[in-house]
């Protein structure tokens, strides 16, 4: 699972959609994989609008990535090749391939294996 | 015609084998009035820096063996008129989870080569198969495209959904008839649609405002005679707010009774 996936996962339980704490959902015990991948600069581009900057800070934080810009970049920064390389490496060359996604709401974990995250819930939750 | 993605690697065992209501999707989306739609939609040449260049998120849900969301992303410059879409599928079953990630990669590659001649020599990148019911673990308002080709026969029963953990239990200590009922369950899910077909596409209707990304989201639904789809898209066009509904694909009269529709669902903006 490429780490751009969890900027548009959020927890299954529908109690938690409205609140703030279900966003982003939190890597525990992730076993991280580079999978290289063509540099594409224009594709970046195109990619940095989508990404909730706040949400990515702490993902990259909680994987142990050295510290991200503060804020998104834009204007010239987009221009800058070396934060468009990071990006690329971070956002799609990084596969989580074991772990679990957990919701700052709930605390329900989600398990990921052979990069594929599980979203079903227990009928308890449903 | 464009070609279909290969899905050699499957194992139809628990996963849908790609069949006309497949087919239909593919023809479509690449037809040259929905291509021409999207494209416009999507723009990525727009010159004011606004949202309508950002990636769009492209979801199927229920992607089985992967063949239609392959394809979109293997031909998303004939379709959207830019590569750089993030398709994304979804299945309750991890073995199709698996088989979409390898159909959508395989088609990639296959259809877009590093060709001098290309004016567009990006590629995209399938991002992930997640697992999960429809679109619950998806950002509310984050997808651009969705598309979803339900389990559309009328049946008795609607099949329960998996439970979490039923999947992690290793097969080949299984004995043939239990390996036989689970694939039949797993098959079952593909197909059986509840009441009139429809009680999966109902609850997948009802979180389409939710799920699509305000401005430009649209979504793709099919539908059989049985799911009576010109009440359906009275339905959705009476959520008022500027929904709309319009039929843009269907596999004419050949098929008899099983006669298929492909809705289009957006929202017009004033």
């Amino acid at each position: 699972m490429k780490l751009i996936t969890a900027n548009f996962l959020t927890c299954a339980v529908k109690g938690c959609k409205a609140s703030p704490a279900s966003f982003p959902l939190h890597f525990r015990d992730a076993e991280l994989e580079l999978q290289e991948l063509d540099f594409q600069p224009d594709f970046i581009r195109n990619i940095v609008p989508r990404i909730d900057w706040h949400a990515l800070q702490i993902m990259a934080n909680e994987l142990g990535f050295p510290k991200i810009l503060d804020k998104k970049p834009e204007g010239d920064e987009l221009k800058d090749e070396q934060i468009l390389k990071e990006l690329h490496r971070l956002l799609l060359e990084t596969h989580i391939n074991e772990g679990k996604l957990t919701c700052g709401n709930c605390g329900h974990e989600y398990l990921i294996k052979e990069g594929i995250a599980n979203f079903l819930l227990p009928s308890h939750l449903v | 015609m464009l070609p279909t993605p290969c899905t050699s690697h499957v194992s139809f065992d628990t996963i849908y084998e790609p069949s006309e209501d497949s087919y239909l999707f593919l023809d479509t989306l690449a037809s040259p009035s929905e291509s021409a739609w999207l494209t416009q939609r999507f723009n990525a040449t727009s010159s004011s820096p606004n949202q309508s260049t950002a990636s769009p998120l492209v979801v199927e849900l229920g992607t089985g063996s992967g063949v239609v969301l392959g394809f979109v992303a293997a031909n998303s410059q004939v379709i959207f008129g830019r590569r750089d879409i993030l398709p994304l599928g979804i299945d309750v079953n991890r073995n199709a989870c698996i088989a979409t990630r390898e159909t959508a990669n395989k088609a990639i590659k296959e259809r877009q080569t590093d060709n001098e001649s290309e004016a567009n020599c990006q590629k995209t990148v399938y991002l992930s198969s997640v697992m999960a019911d429809l679109g619950s673990s998806l950002r509310p308002g984050s997808v651009d495209v969705l598309m979803f080709n339900p389990p559309y026969v009328p049946s008795e029963d609607l099949p329960r959904l998996p439970s979490v953990t039923e999947q992690d239990v290793d097969e080949s200590g299984m004995s043939r008839s239990a390996k036989f009922e689970r694939d039949s369950y797993f098959l079952s899910l593909t197909y059986a649609g509840g009441r009139d077909g429809m009680e999966t596409t109902d609850r997948l209707l009802e979180e389409i405002p939710g799920l699509l990304a305000p401005g430009r989201g649209v979504a793709y639904v099919l539908f059989c005679a049985q799911n009576r789809p010109q009440e359906v898209k009275e339905r959705i066009r009476a959520w008022g707010d500027g929904w709309q509904a319009a039929t843009v694909g269907n596999s004419g009269q050949q098929a008899g009774w099983e006669k298929l529709v492909i809705v289009r669902i957006w929202k017009e903006t004033a």
